[in-house]
């Protein structure tokens, strides 16, 4: 399923998205695929799943030990598509990893292993518009979407090129950092999210870990909240996994739904 | 052939690959460089701190023992001398500066051997700037000398515990602290390495090497030297000597370490070789050789000296290296250690381990002649911080 789609039927529920990271491999590749459905069941709209590399600098701790554990678990490249390519989900995956190891790839066959193991949207943090117009162009040509992240410090020219780029939705950066859950939403978040002026559907991440959150990033004006950290920090403590992934995703959703309904 | 700084790239090579929340720092960066590096003002401040706090010019000394042993003539640039007991302090007082023209309020920096962290600790005692040095826990446990001089000159030290917990975790965790901090803090990155536009500001920085050679070599040769031999982790005290001779019918050798063998496995390698055998890549901000497995996941290092333990190199240097106006070599760990020690008894200088790997080299290479006859060795440190690990070798 796109993921314009998925924005476009949720606009119909007036709804907003639910959007959850969790690390592929970790542990394992067979848990992540039971972890996915949980995550589905509870309500997430579209899931991003994390392929992990070996110096993940815009990660916080969390997420870099879940990393760590999918490397020592064996995730590699040809083993993430296998993985997401056997999930059988209606709902839009999308892959977030460092540029390195598209680069490695080749950019035209990491691409087409996302094509055709039905992954329709890529995140690469540390790719920023300026050097993203070889990958962009493939991108368009497979009809997949190329997601591109906001910051707060992004301002003027940047801020318009990044938007004119980035397609599926805009990834706004909470605050200044790494991710992480946080317990607080920053006014900057805020005041970002009615900076970033466009048609393209905007979601929220880094820092976000409750249904209060995630209902305060809807009531800003935001189209999705992205929570990653959170759910991580469950696969960490390895009790009852899949209860509690299913339970806080319906938290949050239950959060994002209550806005729309007042 | 000399880059405009108005490009982010040398050739492919390059470029700013970082999280979006860095590149407006990175943007005011390069306005600030651009705007002070042919600055008078800023220039003679710098000069003033290269003269009176560094102990600069270095002298240029001709190794005659040395020579009459590898059967070359052999000069020795003494960046051993330099404050500090290394060249990193040239790149560290200009960006010091820079930080204090840019009006920010703390220092951030990454280090392996301890060297940069102490070069930056000693310039942000001189110019008053907070600073705090990321280093990798286990070479906080080699290096445990510098933590403590680091610490004397009022710096602290962070123990970086993630991954293999060396230089390039510490490089990792610094731009994490960047990316919570960048309003109010400049990231000193302590070689050619990183985004634009810090391969090219750190090279003109260091570039006061290479410059002082060019007048050194002239009054007591009356010529330019055949060739000139600098380690290289990074690739920073490399770039500063190589960097004025660009243009000159001058021989350039990027040393890097061979380790104890050119051998990789599927997470490390026995060596730091990313010249001579890394791929294409992209690491901590730029498009650059790196050491990395066939699915791209960086590999680890391995070297007798920490300070050219790194899995990759300055981008400038990659591009070097293809149009071959350099050229890649490494010295083994072994091979390293019998320079060490010739330097030592025959000349009275202890070197770092770094710069023992060139003198190594001069020393394989002397016979064959491709060396010519005058060779310019940068002797970018001293060894006081390595005689632990010269001793534990001993044994
Ligand atoms: C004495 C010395 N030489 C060389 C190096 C390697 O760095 P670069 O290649 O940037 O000169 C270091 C790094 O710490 C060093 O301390």
């Amino acid at each position: 399923m796109r993921i314009g789609d998925k924005f476009n039927e949720l606009k119909r529920k007036n709804e907003g998205a639910l959007i959850a990271y969790i690390c592929a491999g970790d542990p394992t590749p067979d848990d992540t695929k039971r972890y996915v459905v949980s995550l589905i069941k509870g309500g997430a709209d579209i899931i991003e799943l994390g392929l992990p590399f070996s110096d993940p600098t815009a990660d916080g701790p969390t997420i870099q030990a879940g990393i760590e554990r999918a490397l020592n678990g064996g995730m590699t490249p040809d083993v993430y598509f296998k993985t997401v390519g056997a999930l059988r989900v209606n709902t839009p995956l999308v892959v977030m990893t460092y540029y390195n190891l598209i680069f490695k790839r080749g950019l035209e066959t990491f691409v087409k292993d996302c094509a055709s193991s039905g992954i329709s949207g890529i995140i690469v943090p540390d790719l920023p518009a300026e050097e993203s117009e070889e990958l962009a162009l493939l991108c368009s040509e497979y009809d997949i979407d190329l997601i591109f992240l906001v910051a707060p410090t992004t301002t003027g020219a940047r801020m318009d090129r990044i938007l004119s780029r980035g397609t599926g939705f805009i990834y706004l950066v909470a605050r200044l950092g790494v991710t992480g859950a946080r317990s607080d939403i920053a006014s900057s978040t805020q005041e970002l999210i009615k900076r970033v002026k466009t048609a393209t559907p905007k979601a929220v991440g880094f820092g976000i870990s409750n249904g209060k959150q995630a209902a305060e990033i809807i009531h800003a004006g935001a189209d999705g909240v992205i929570v990653g950290s959170a759910f991580v920090d469950i696969i960490a403590s390895g009790k009852d996994t899949e209860q509690r992934l299913e339970a806080l995703a319906r938290e949050l959703k239950d959060g994002i739904r209550a806005v729309k309904e007042k | 052939m000399k880059q405009e700084i108005r490009s982010t790239k040398f050739g492919r090579y390059g470029g700013q690959f970082v999280p979006e929340i860095l590149m407006p720092a990175l943007e005011e960066l390069t306005e600030q460089y651009e705007r002070y590096r042919d600055d008078p003002t800023f220039n003679k401040e710098l000069d003033y701190y290269l003269r009176d706090f560094a102990g600069r010019p270095s002298p240029l000394y001709y190794a005659r023992q040395l020579s009459r042993e590898y059967g070359v003539k052999v000069y020795l640039k003494r960046e051993d001398l330099v404050h500090g007991g290394a060249h990193k302090l040239n790149n560290t007082l200009g960006q010091a500066l820079l930080t204090r023209y840019m009006g920010k309020k703390r220092i951030i920096a990454e280090t392996g051997a301890g060297q940069h962290g102490t070069a930056c600790a000693m310039a942000g005692a001189a110019f008053g700037i907070k600073t705090e040095i990321y280093m990798g826990a286990k070479d906080t446990q080699r290096q445990r000398m510098n933590v403590y001089r680091m610490e004397l000159m009022g710096t602290k030290v962070i123990p970086v515990k993630s991954g293999s917990q060396t230089l390039k975790d510490a490089i990792n965790e610094a731009m994490r602290d960047w990316a919570t901090s960048v309003e109010t803090t400049h990231y000193m990155m302590g070689s050619v390495v990183g985004p634009h536009p810090y391969p090219a500001m750190v090279r003109d920085f260091q570039s006061v090497i290479g410059k002082e050679v060019r007048t050194q070599i002239m009054e007591k040769e009356g010529q330019l030297p055949d060739s000139i031999v600098a380690c290289t982790g990074g690739g920073s005290n490399a770039m500063g000597i190589f960097y004025p001779f660009i243009d000159d019918d001058v021989d350039l050798f990027a040393v890097e370490a061979g380790g104890s063998g050119m051998k990789t496995t599927e997470k490390e390698a026995l060596h730091s070789a990313s010249l001579c055998m890394g791929e294409e890549g992209v690491l901590h901000g730029m498009r650059t050789k790196v050491l990395q497995n066939k699915y791209g996941q960086i590999l680890e290092s391995s070297s007798i000296a920490a300070g050219l333990d790194y899995a990759g190199v300055g981008p400038e240097l990659a591009y070097l290296a293809d149009t071959g106006r350099i050229r890649p070599c490494s010295s083994m760990d072994s091979e390293a250690l019998e320079a060490f020690h010739d330097l030592c008894r025959l000349e009275g200088i202890i070197p770092a381990l770094e710069s023992s790997h060139a003198v190594a080299y001069v020393k394989k290479a002397a016979e064959s002649g491709e060396l010519g006859d005058i060779v310019v060795i940068n002797i970018s440190g001293r060894g006081d911080k390595d005689l632990e690990t010269v001793m534990g070798v001993r044994k």
